[in-house]
């Protein structure tokens, strides 16, 4: 029965004494349900479930994962605290406060970075609005659980370190 | 004192029947569920490395259950609220007693009735405490004093008077073939055959009334496509919405008892009950060692291939996981080759010949396997439908009762009064 040819509400008069005694049809179903469940038994590797923590799903290169700072050749940060990041941040998770940078030619640095994973909605216009390529969100990390609400305040250090997984 | 002893075995072993069931029939839902709906299902729950395909959950979800904390309203009644997840539950189980498991036992010189109470009312027993089933969820759904359950408890209460009379109109086509409101007379009576070749089951002689019988079954066991109380889509939970912890686990038990207990009552006055097809008592007890010899020789067949089975996950997934799960296929292989071993070591005693009195406890316990296997077989039935059908509107599911059901019930009466009246019946 196809659904095109259905009057709009009631069906009723347009099944076949056979559809209307619905026995039949729900043997019909069953037999339905019954391949499904024979053919999955047989075959247990071909179902689409991925086991989790064991088998990881691959995102593309473009996927929007946990920021991390960049770094000079020096190890410090490429930040120099402009603000445009946290400004232009639709949720409001970015926190810097600036201090003055040693070497003029650089003006400030950020003397605390701290973003707020819970907050952050992975937009991705930290990472366009930075003039200095210092925020990038192309870790491709996404498993991020904490047991704590603090936890998922993550800092400078923590940012800068490529090594680091997850939250603090 | 004998008689006391024998029920109390008899129901010990009813109630560890249907209690083994009950997470069996969890397990089987959930694993069911998901190889239909193309999912792998529970496969994470482990005792050592063992999840026995997710057989462990509903340990762990019981575990859980119990040990969670019981939220229950401040608005509710206090007596009744406590009192129904037991109703429900203690009806669910007390229907098995009339239902015959098996046909007799001789042990050491004594025949036993597998049967907790033989009763001459059976059949009129089994609607009685059917029907206070309903009481159970009505007063849940009274007692916690919340809308939904209000109204969960409502929809059981009319679903229940629709629905008992096509199921009393069902059996009552049933009584009169048989001539007995005895269950044990009603089995005994499905041993012969038909033309000499079809089994004389309900199922044959009243097909109409067989399959009334399934549909109100359903309606009384509230599963699907009749589980309009419980109505997650509608009423949330419907009746047992304000049940928390132990007391919600009561009812999810009661569930799957109900399934087992309406397993049961189709397979026995639909199904032949405890008769093997074409293997009448008397056949039972003369082949009684061969037969034994070839349960033996296919349980052995039947280990080997699961070792085989094993053995092959063993090479495949070696070390899969890093953890106790690569055991897990190992131990399988072992167990399933000691069964294997046991049951070709047995040959060595001679079953062959296992004398008169084995041979007769042999035909007992095989008929109790048979009903077994049945109930299985409905309980999965339950299963399967569950995940096939949709739910009914509640205006269809009050159509079907009333408009469909009860004049075909009614038409059903009158035919095979008719013919037992013109043939006689099929005792």
């Amino acid at each position: 029965m196809s659904f095109e040819g259905l009057p709009k509400g009631s069906t009723d008069g347009r099944r076949s004494p056979l559809e209307s005694i619905y026995l039949w049809e729900v043997v019909k179903g069953l037999a339905v349900t019954g391949r499904h469940l024979v053919h999955n038994i047989f075959h247990t590797g071909e179902m689409p479930t991925m086991q989790y923590p064991e088998e990881k799903r691959v995102y593309g290169e473009r996927f929007r994962g946990r920021h991390r700072l960049m770094q000079r050749e020096d190890g410090t940060p490429r930040c120099v605290a402009c603000q445009m990041c946290s400004t232009y941040c639709p949720a409001d998770c970015i926190h810097i406060t600036a201090a003055e940078h040693p070497d003029p030619a650089i003006e400030k640095y950020p003397a605390t970075f701290d973003i707020d994973l819970l907050r952050c909605v992975y937009c991705g216009l930290c990472e366009e609005a930075c003039p200095c390529d210092a925020i990038r969100l192309d870790t491709g990390i996404y498993e991020i659980a904490a047991d704590s609400r603090e936890k998922f305040v993550v800092d400078k250090e923590f940012l800068l370190n490529e090594r680091t997984r997850g939250t603090r | 004192m004998a008689i006391v002893l024998e029920s109390l075995a008899k129901i010990v072993f009813m109630f560890l029947l249907i209690m083994g069931m009950v997470p069996a029939l969890i397990w089987a839902e959930r694993k069911g569920a998901a190889y239909i709906q193309d999912r792998t299902g529970p496969n994470r729950a482990g005792i050592g490395g063992v999840r026995l395909a997710g057989l462990v959950h509903p340990i762990a979800d019981v575990l859980k259950l119990v040990f969670k904390e019981d939220v229950a309203p401040t608005h509710r009644h206090r007596a009744l609220y406590a009192l129904a997840p037991w109703l429900v539950m203690t009806v669910a189980v007390s229907t098995y007693a009339v239902i015959p498991f098996g046909d007799f036992l001789t042990l050491g010189g004594h025949t036993y009735k597998l049967v907790v109470a033989d009763l001459q009312v059976g059949l009129l027993y089994v609607l009685a405490v059917a029907s206070l089933g309903t009481y159970g969820i009505v007063l849940a759904g009274w007692a916690a004093n919340n809308k939904f359950t209000f109204l969960g408890g409502i929809r059981a209460t009319a679903q229940m008077i629709s629905y008992e009379i096509n199921m009393g109109l069902a059996i009552m086509g049933l009584m009169l073939v048989f001539g007995s409101l005895r269950l044990t007379d009603i089995v005994a009576g499905q041993g012969g055959l038909l033309f000499g070749w079809l089994p004389m089951w309900g199922v044959v002689l009243q097909p109409l009334g067989f399959a009334l019988f399934i549909t109100s079954v359903y309606a009384e066991t509230n599963r699907n496509p009749f589980d309009l109380p419980e109505g997650e889509s509608e009423i949330v939970a419907g009746y047992h919405l304000e049940y928390s912890s132990l007391k919600f686990a009561l009812f999810f038990m009661a569930e799957y008892c109900h399934m087992v207990v309406g397993a049961a009552m189709i397979s026995a006055l639909y199904f032949g009950g405890y008769q093997v097809p074409w293997l009448p008592r008397p056949m039972l007890e003369k082949h009684a060692g061969l037969l034994l010899q070839l349960v033996l020789g296919l349980t052995v067949a039947a280990s080997l291939l699961f070792a085989v089975l094993f053995l092959r996950r063993v090479q495949r997934e070696k070390g899969k996981f890093g953890d106790a799960r690569d055991r897990e296929p190992v131990l399988g292989a072992a167990f399933w080759l000691v069964v294997a071993l046991a049951a070709a070591g047995a040959f060595a005693l001679r079953p062959g010949d296992i004398g008169a009195a084995g041979a007769s406890i042999f035909a007992s316990l095989f008929q109790v396997g048979a009903f077994v296997g049945k109930v299985v077989f409905f309980a999965w039935l339950f299963i399967w439908v569950r995940w096939t059908l949709p739910r009914f509107r509640y205006d269809q599911l009050m159509r079907l009762g009333w408009k469909v059901m009860l004049p075909l019930g009614l038409a059903n009466l009158v035919v095979t009064a008719l013919v037992v009246a013109l043939v006689g019946s099929g005792k």
